[in-house]
Formats: C-alpha cells, sequence, structure tokens
C-alpha cells in the first residue's frame, strides 16, 4: 500500500518536474535580487523587512498559484489521457491514487519552498552582510506557508475529483481568498444574532483559516511566534487537509468513470 | 524547396526582430511622452484608496509587504517634493497614516516620517501637528521603544515650541528601558527650554543616537547652522556696540576685528571669513552651504538642501 503512493507521489512529481514547474524559481530570484539592489537605493531603512517581506509573500503566492493550477489537473488530466484507466487496472485502489497525488503535489511545492528559501536567505545576506539568530523565525514563517499548500492542495484535489479544471481553479482560488478573510469572517459571527449568527460562525468555521498562518510580517519584525501556535497550527493543517483529502476519496471511490 | 523555404524563414525571422525591436523603441518612446503629459501621476493614484482597512484587506495579509511599498511611496514622494523646494506637501500625511496603519511596527515610518511633516516648507511638510499625531500612534503601539518618544519631544520642542510637551515626552521615555539622558533632556527642558544650548544637545544626542547616515547628517546641518546663528547674532551685537562707541558702522568685518583686538577675522565652521555688507550685516560668504542657518542669508536667499557628514 505505502509502496503504491510513494510510487504515484513520485511520478506525480517527476510530471510536475516534466512540466517545467520549477522554472518559477528563475521568475523568484530575478523578483529577489533585483529588489534587493533596488530597495536600497529607493527606500530608508527597510532593505530587511522588504527582502523577508516579499520573499516570503513570493514562496507564499507562487505556491499557492502552482499547488492551484497543478492540483486541478491532477485527476481531469489522467481522465483526459485515459492513463487513469491503466492505472486502476493494476491494484491500485482508487483512494491510493488520491493520496498518492496529493503526496507528489506535496512534495514538489517543499522542493520549490526549500530552494526559494535559500534564495531569501541568500537576499537576506546580501543586504544585511550577516545573519542573525533573529532570522532562524523566517524558518518559522516557511514552515506556516508549507501547512498552507498543504490545505491548498487537499482543496485543490478535493474539487478536481467532482469538478473540472476551470470550475476548480475558480473555487480554490475563491476559498484562498475567503479564507484570507476569515477572521473578519468570524468578527461578523460575532456581531451577528439569531439564525444570521449560527451560519456565519459556520461558514467562518468551514472555510480554511489562512490568516493564522500568516506570520511573515511579525517574523520581519524579528519575532517568534509561540510554540503553542506552531503545535496548533501543524495540528489545523493537518486536520483540515485531512478533512478536504477525505472528501476527495469518498467523491472519487463513487465517481463514475466511464 | 528546402533552401527556399530557409530564405523564407530567415527572412520572416528578420522582418520579426525588426518589428520587435522597432516597436519596443516605439513603446518606450510613447510612454515617455505619455509621461509628461501626466507628471506624478503614479504617485497621485495612491490617494485613491485612502482607507487603510481597504488596503490592508485587499492585501490579502500580506500588509507588512504592502507598508514596504506605501513606506517607500512616501520617502519618493517626499524626496521629490524636497527635491523641487515645493511648499505643499498635501499626500505625504496620508501616506505615512497608511504606512503605519498597515505595519504599526514599522519605526522609521514614525522616526523618519515625523521629521519629514514637522519642519517648515521647503524642509518639510509645516504639518507638526500630523507629526505629533503619528509619533503618539507610534507610542501607543510600540510602547517599549523609547526612541519614539525621543522623537516625540523633539518635535514639540524644535517645531511647537511647546517645552511643556517637550518635557513631558522626554519624562515618559526616560520609563522606558534604561536611557538616563532622556531625564536629563526632561530636565533641561524645564530649565532651559528656550537656550541656544538646549538645542545643540539635543542635535548631538539625535547625531549620537541613530547609525543612520541621513539622520547623522540632519544633525551635522543643523549643528552647523547652531554655530553660524549664534556667531552671527554675537557679531552682530558687536557691530552694535562699535556704532554706539563710534557714531558711525565699521567699515569693513577687519575694521571690526582690529578695533575688538581679535587674532583674526571670525570665521564659519568651514573656515571661510564672515563678510559685512554697507549696512552693517554679517553675512556668510557661503550661505548655500548652511541648509538651516537663520542668521547672515543675503536678502532673498532661498536655502538648499545640502549635507555634509561631519
Amino acid at each position: 500500500m505505502t509502496a503504491r503512493i510513494v510510487h504515484i507521489a513520485s511520478n506525480t512529481f517527476r510530471e510536475a518536474v516534466r512540466d517545467r514547474v520549477l522554472y518559477n524559481l528563475i521568475a523568484f530570484a530575478l523578483l529577489l535580487s533585483g529588489s534587493a539592489i533596488l530597495v536600497g537605493q529607493i527606500s530608508i531603512e527597510i532593505e530587511r523587512l522588504v527582502v523577508i517581506n516579499l520573499g516570503l509573500t513570493a514562496v507564499s503566492l507562487f505556491g499557492i498559484v502552482i499547488a492551484i493550477f497543478i492540483g486541478i489537473g491532477l485527476v481531469s488530466k489522467e481522465i483526459e489521457k485515459r492513463t487513469l484507466y491503466t492505472v486502476l487496472s493494476r491494484p491500485v485502489r482508487r483512494w491510493e491514487f488520491i493520496v498518492g497525488k496529493f503526496f507528489g503535489l506535496a512534495g514538489t511545492l517543499v522542493v520549490n519552498t526549500f530552494f526559494m528559501a535559500i534564495g531569501v536567505f541568500g537576499a537576506l545576506l546580501y543586504v544585511a552582510h550577516k545573519l542573525t539568530s533573529s532570522d532562524a523565525t523566517i524558518l518559522i514563517a516557511l514552515y506556516f506557508i508549507v501547512l498552507e499548500f498543504l490545505i491548498i492542495c487537499a482543496l485543490a484535489l478535493l474539487f478536481s475529483s467532482f469538478s473540472t479544471p476551470l470550475l476548480s481553479a475558480v473555487f480554490a482560488f475563491s476559498l484562498f481568498v475567503i479564507g484570507s478573510f476569515a477572521e473578519d469572517l468570524r468578527g461578523f459571527a460575532g456581531m451577528a444574532h439569531g439564525l444570521t449568527r449560527w451560519l456565519a460562525t459556520g461558514a467562518a468555521y468551514a472555510v480554511p483559516n489562512f490568516s493564522a498562518f500568516n506570520v511573515i510580517n511579525l517574523v520581519a519584525h524579528g519575532q517568534a511566534p509561540s510554540g503553542q501556535l506552531i503545535l496548533q497550527n501543524t495540528l489545523y493543517a493537518l486536520f483540515y487537509a485531512g478533512m478536504a483529502l477525505s472528501g476527495a476519496v469518498l467523491i472519487f471511490e463513487r465517481r463514475n468513470l466511464k | 524547396m528546402n533552401t527556399q523555404r530557409l530564405s523564407s524563414q530567415t527572412r520572416t525571422t528578420l522582418i520579426a526582430a525588426a518589428c520587435l525591436v522597432l516597436c519596443a523603441m516605439a513603446s518606450v518612446l510613447t510612454l515617455r511622452r505619455v509621461d509628461q503629459l501626466r507628471p506624478r501621476a503614479t504617485l497621485e493614484d495612491v490617494l485613491y484608496i485612502s482607507s487603510p482597512k481597504v488596503v490592508k484587506r485587499a492585501s490579502l495579509g500580506y500588509d507588512g509587504l504592502m507598508a514596504c511599498i506605501y513606506w517607500t511611496r512616501a520617502v519618493q514622494y517626499f524626496g521629490q517634493r524636497f527635491h523641487d523646494r515645493s511648499l505643499s506637501y498635501n499626500e505625504l500625511a496620508p501616506l505615512l497614516e497608511m504606512t503605519t496603519q498597515l505595519d504599526p511596527q514599522l519605526l522609521v515610518a514614525y522616526q523618519f516620517g515625523a521629521s519629514f511633516l514637522a519642519p517648515r516648507p521647503p524642509n518639510g511638510a509645516g504639518q507638526p501637528e500630523r507629526a505629533i499625531q503619528l509619533m503618539e500612534f507610534g507610542v501607543q503601539n510600540n510602547p517599549q521603544e523609547w526612541h519614539l518618544y525621543y522623537d516625540l519631544g523633539f518635535v514639540y520642542y524644535m517645531e511647537l515650541k511647546d517645552y511643556a510637551k517637550a518635557a513631558d515626552a522626554f519624562e515618559r521615555g526616560s520609563h522606558v528601558g534604561s536611557h538616563p539622558f532622556l531625564k536629563i533632556m526632561a530636565a533641561q527642558m524645564a530649565q532651559h527650554a528656550g537656550e541656544l544650548d538646549t538645542a545643540r544637545m539635543m542635535w548631538n544626542a539625535a547625531y549620537q543616537s541613530s547609525q543612520d547616515k541621513l539622520v547623522r547628517q540632519n544633525a551635522v546641518e543643523h549643528l552647523r547652522a547652531l554655530k553660524v546663528d549664534e556667531d552671527i547674532t554675537n557679531l552682530q551685537s558687536t557691530v552694535t556696540r562699535f556704532g554706539q562707541k563710534t557714531g558711525r558702522l565699521p567699515n569693513s568685518i577687519y575694521e571690526l576685528a582690529t578695533a575688538e583686538k581679535w587674532p583674526g577675522v571670525p570665521v564659519d565652521p568651514d573656515g571661510n571669513p564672515y563678510t559685512m555688507d554697507h549696512t552693517g550685516r554679517i553675512l556668510l560668504k557661503h550661505p548655500e552651504d548652511f541648509s538651516f542657518a537663520t542668521q547672515g542669508l543675503p536678502p532673498g536667499f532661498t536655502p538648499v538642501a545640502k549635507f555634509h557628514d561631519q
């Protein structure tokens, strides 16, 4: 079982590499090196802040775009090319296929994030001339970004398991935007009464709370998120991704592939 | 057949490449023309979104990056206006408020922002009240940053001449961390607020408490200007005394130096001798070298920004 999932995951990773997904690293490198050189000349005393903010924002946004646009095609492309039938005619269960795809995509994003993180630290070294112990907090922000990717990957797979690529992209991106406002949604629920309050609270908990993972500005100021937050965010990401992935499996198990 | 196709392909390549280069050049030239027709349009546009809340939400949580962008815009806006010796800085305060609302911990925006907002034009926006508001917002969000109390007191002292409030700001700052010199500042405010020595102490402290090149250059300029103002005030008193004694003005500054038995003609911080016009006014030889001097300037002289390291 594990071997089959690993095979599917490694094939998904290889396919992403073949699709030149990692080419985004070139754009990322250009963006970061350009800003590191330019900002020092056009602004005052924020070179370090810009490198961290811009670097981590780019890591996050590039990853989310990759997760959505690859994730939505993971199932539909296999159906379209009819390769799915070849895979499922072998001793591979449908749920193994979905889980394998999830890990393949997550692996691609982790590798991508690893190279981008090297770029962020390189740019930081360039502008600040040295790295300090407080820069280690950037690793926590990167870890939270990876957790965010896990949720997005699972959601993209969930939508991909029953919808067309275009609609899946719209759903996944909308959920990302709504999830970024999750705290506002909760605030709105707090102000409402009766049924509206229940519905708004339900919606606030149903959408992924991406704002909880965003500690970019905090670490840019050299402050470390608490250990409790790291633990709870990890659990939340695992549970939410697990929920979306289970949904994807449930739908895909029952989907008529004829 | 193959040769024919190759030459046709080469021709297409050459024409497409030429079109690409021509169109690229033409688009650059056209854009430059557009820029001339609507100068500063980019910076003005930013204020179409004047609500920090809207910008914060639109940034999808990446508000730290947005704050950096707005801060850079504020610096660019101020730099452009300052360079043009503009008398209006209408968008500066909203840009700074937007920046600090997006990232209340961006200390540099408070510290530099106040020094952009407070001084009278053309050296700043001439809005010390907005500078105070900005600093108070900074203090509220970063109560442990003693620099902010110092800068707040500085604005009260230098721009509003409100020595009681300056003393209060220094006093509040002296309770944060261990910076005994804020305590001294508070005491100095209470006893010798309007004196030149107090101003000199403030600029010296500004120089020593910052590692930033621009802050230090600004402090140096003010210290140089204070020295000039002090020298010229003293020299002018000497000219008046000479007049009272002899019933006429000295013919030159050399006559004044001889009468006072000075070893030579007094010189400015650059070593250039002060001069005197026919009305007995003491003047700087190179007034353009002293951006913030208020004395010794020829009539109608407009100071220009010029910075020295020492």
